[in-house]
């Protein structure tokens, strides 16, 4: 096994990387779709406890490089990924690491809702049961409840756990997603532009969400809104044609960025 | 563009004849597509309309209800009440002599043998069977339903000729000539004689043979030599005229006079021929049955559902999620496209050389035309299976991905489910594909002439469609009817698989 990347947490490191222990590392990362390049030598720290907001232009590659962190690249028969990500200190592209494993511990939320097409229960057990989380019926119930609490959906739905959960609307389902993710009790979450397919009250309630989840996980969320980056996130990292561009707090980045770039963005000069 | 957009105003008429254009090519185009669905109902409707017509009267048969005497000393004469003893009797006369205590004016040799001749071969094995069921009829006398002769029974399912009874009021005098006679009646024009009408009178009956002429008398020939030359009176006699003549059909005259005799009596009587669906193959229609292709193409097809669902399913998937892109791949994918168009004789001739040659497998076996329907089959149902598992949407696995499922179980678990209708759908399409399939099995030894209803997989089997083959290539006419009666059969078997088809289906469905 390769030695670990040292912490070489700078002095011009963002706050946030300083004062939280770093979950995820990643260091010269480079990511390529056949011939395309589409993440060129990224190196980033992902601090616990916070949540993360990757924003950049469609294409630039924040999608993919939040695919790489719980390897649902390896799908895609086509895209190699070379470089190194740690979470936790583990190098997650180890050959001796079981994939399986590392998506338990890194929940994940969609662009699109997309609920299992069986019953709200269901969809919320179905991670516990296969990662045999719950001992027996009452616990996996528990399990379920308490995950939906957490996902602010429980007192919604409670009255239909066994109604199907494609029913709901497109903000509920979002969050039964989210309560999916938590339910088997992940240390990352990644959400793919969560809100995209939401309408602002269901996005406000999304927000809420993660603002209060991330007392207990690390998340990383892809926006493509400056403003919901800027409301719910403490870090900011800018991509631009698959090149990590800018890293910094929340509130650094959009008051004071560093890079033309980041600035023409953020003020909407293009993107 | 955008220049001459602007310094020309539209011109409101023209917009207008477009906006009429556009409509008129809209409803154009709609009275295509009804006249295309109706050209095909209309065919659809003939196609029906002829096989239920030719189809329908396989499902009866002609039977003559007669009074039998169950005699004790013919059948078991030491009454034995021993089934084995009971079968060996003689059911035979019987019946024979119950039939012709009908016709009493029966009396040659030659004649009787004809008049036998209408009733079916198997008339006395159904008396067997009857008495067998039931020993007590022994010594008794029982009411018999005799089965007809299939020529019978098309003469009486009124498919040989037509027939007209005319009752003339004139009086009729009959004069001897030698062979032949003479009628006379007050006025033939009122009677309106034609050659060939048959006149039944005294007990007899004549057809007339010459030219009718008004005054003269009207040469006629004997069918049965009447008891007596008296003269006739009126509503004594009748004219029995047949529309088909003599010559083109299986029954004559004299048969046909017989039936009508039989009709006139109401003995005779039509009913369910319920052994077209208990019976095997015969050589005689009225006797033949379908009870044996029908087992042979369920047995069959059961082989090949089992042996293709899984196979073709398991292949599907691991084309589909696990095999690796490669050459190996494409090639077997671009086979299996392949396969699914070869002719399917070409099957039936591995079939012959790797299962009966190689193997050595039994002939003619429902197991090994199902092995060969299965290997006819297995493309199409890996293609709609593979169709079925790329319709589900990704994100439904992505999301059992990213919840730590591992591939086969987000496959098993999520995906194959919300594919199952789908491949269901193609399995039961190449069903009904295996089901209609004939050449193959032509090759493999199923088209044999098969009497026995198979009880097993390596019994000798015929399939529907061979069986309906094999019927339309027989020269007698009850066959044809037979044969679009097993077609009918056949298209029942194929909407009741469509009809499981979609049931299953809306389980399915109803799950999520």
């Amino acid at each position: 096994m390769d030695a670990m990347i040292k912490t070489p947490v700078a002095e011009n490191a963002p706050r946030i990387a300083r004062e939280k222990p770093l979950k995820i590392k990643a260091r010269n990362v480079d990511v390529y779709y056949g011939e395309k390049h589409a993440i060129k030598d990224l190196s980033i720290d992902i601090p616990d406890s916070a949540v993360s907001a990757f924003i950049g232009p469609s294409g630039c590659g924040k999608s993919t490089f939040l695919r790489s962190i719980n390897r649902m690249n390896d799908t895609i028969p086509s895209c190699r990924v070379t470089g190194r990500i740690e979470i936790d200190n583990r190098d997650i592209y180890d050959k001796n690491l079981d994939v399986v494993q590392l998506r338990a511990r890194i929940g994940m939320v969609f662009q699109k809702p997309n609920p299992f097409p069986k019953s709200i229960y269901e969809n919320v057990a179905y991670g516990p049961k296969i990662h045999g989380l719950a001992r027996n019926k009452t616990d996996l119930e528990e399990v379920v409840v308490t995950s939906l609490k957490k996902a602010g959906l429980f007192e919604e739905v409670k009255d239909r756990l066994d109604h199907p959960g494609t029913g709901l609307s497109g903000g509920q389902q979002q969050r039964l997603c989210i309560a999916r993710a938590i339910a088997v009790n992940p240390q990352v979450i990644l959400m793919d532009e969560p809100c995209s397919a939401l309408d602002p009250i269901a996005t406000a309630r999304i927000e809420e969400l993660i603002d209060e989840l991330r007392q207990n996980f690390c998340i990383v969320i892809v926006t493509h809104s400056m403003q919901q980056a800027a409301r719910v996130s403490q870090l900011t990292a800018f991509f631009h044609l698959g090149n990590l561009v800018e890293v910094g707090d929340t509130d650094d980045i959009f008051t004071s960025p560093k890079d033309k770039r980041t600035q023409d963005y953020i003020t909407g000069r293009f993107g | 563009m955008t220049d001459t957009a602007i310094a020309a105003p539209r011109r409101f008429s023209d917009n207008d004849a477009l906006v009429a254009k556009r409509y008129r090519a809209e409803r154009r185009f709609k009275l295509y597509g009804i006249a295309a669905i109706a050209v095909t109902a209309i065919f659809l409707v003939l196609l029906f309309a002829d096989i239920l017509a030719r189809g329908l009267p396989a499902f009866f048969e002609s039977r003559i209800d007669l009074s039998v005497k169950v005699d004790q000393a013919a059948i078991d004469p030491q009454n034995s009440k021993d089934p084995k003893v009971i079968r060996t009797g003689d059911f035979d006369t019987p019946v024979r002599d119950s039939f012709r205590a009908l016709f009493p004016e029966v009396t040659s040799r030659a004649d009787r043998k004809k008049l036998l001749g209408l009733l079916s071969s198997g008339a006395a094995d159904d008396f067997r069977k009857m008495v067998m069921g039931n020993p007590g009829l022994i010594g008794q006398d029982a009411k018999v339903p005799v089965l007809l002769s299939d020529d019978a029974d098309q003469y009486m399912k009124g498919r040989q000729t037509g027939v007209e009874r005319i009752k003339p009021i004139d009086g009729l005098t009959i004069k001897q000539n030698g062979e032949n006679y003479t009628l006379s009646v007050v006025s033939p024009e009122s009677v309106g004689f034609k050659i060939g009408d048959i006149v039944r009178a005294n007990g007899g009956a004549l057809r007339i043979s010459g030219p009718v002429e008004t005054d003269k008398e009207i040469p006629a020939e004997t069918v049965t030599a009447p008891k007596s030359l008296d003269p006739v009176a009126s509503g004594a006699w009748d004219i029995v005229r047949f529309t088909v003549p003599e010559s083109s059909r299986r029954i004559d005259d004299q048969e046909a006079l017989w039936l009508e005799q039989l009709k006139e009596q109401g003995v005779a009587e039509n009913g369910i021929a319920w052994r077209f669906f208990s019976s095997g193959d015969s050589r005689e229609p009225e006797l033949a049955g379908i009870r044996g292709a029908l087992m042979g193409s369920i047995l069959t097809l059961l082989v090949t559902l089992f042996l293709c669902l899984p196979i073709g399913v398991a292949a599907a998937i691991y084309l589909e999620e696990f095999a690796p892109k490669n050459r190996l791949t494409q090639l077997i994918e671009v086979n299996i496209n392949n396969l699914a168009a070869v002719p399917s004789i070409v099957f039936g001739l591995l079939g012959l050389a790797m299962f009966l040659n190689f193997f050595g497998l039994p002939r003619s076996a429902p197991l090994v035309g199902g092995l060969v329907l299965a290997l006819l089959v297995l493309p199409t149902i890996i293609i709609a299976a593979r169709a079925a598992l790329r319709a589900v949407p990704p994100s439904i696995k992505e999301a059992a991905l990213g919840v730590g499922a591992s591939h086969q179980q987000a496959i098993f678990h999520h995906v194959l489910p919300l594919a199952m209708p789908g491949i269901m759908t193609g399995t039961i399409i190449g069903m009904a594909h295996a089901l209609g399939e004939t050449a193959p099995l032509l090759m493999i030894g199923m088209v044999a002439f098969i009497v026995d209803v198979p009880a097993g997989f390596t019994d000798a089997a015929a399939v529907l469609p061979i069986q309906i083959y094999l019927w339309s290539d027989l020269p007698e006419i009850a066959f044809q009817s037979k044969t679009a009666g097993a077609i009918i059969v056949l298209l029942v078997f194929l909407f009741v698989m469509n009809a499981a088809a979609i049931l299953l289906r809306k389980r399915f469905e109803r799950r999520w």
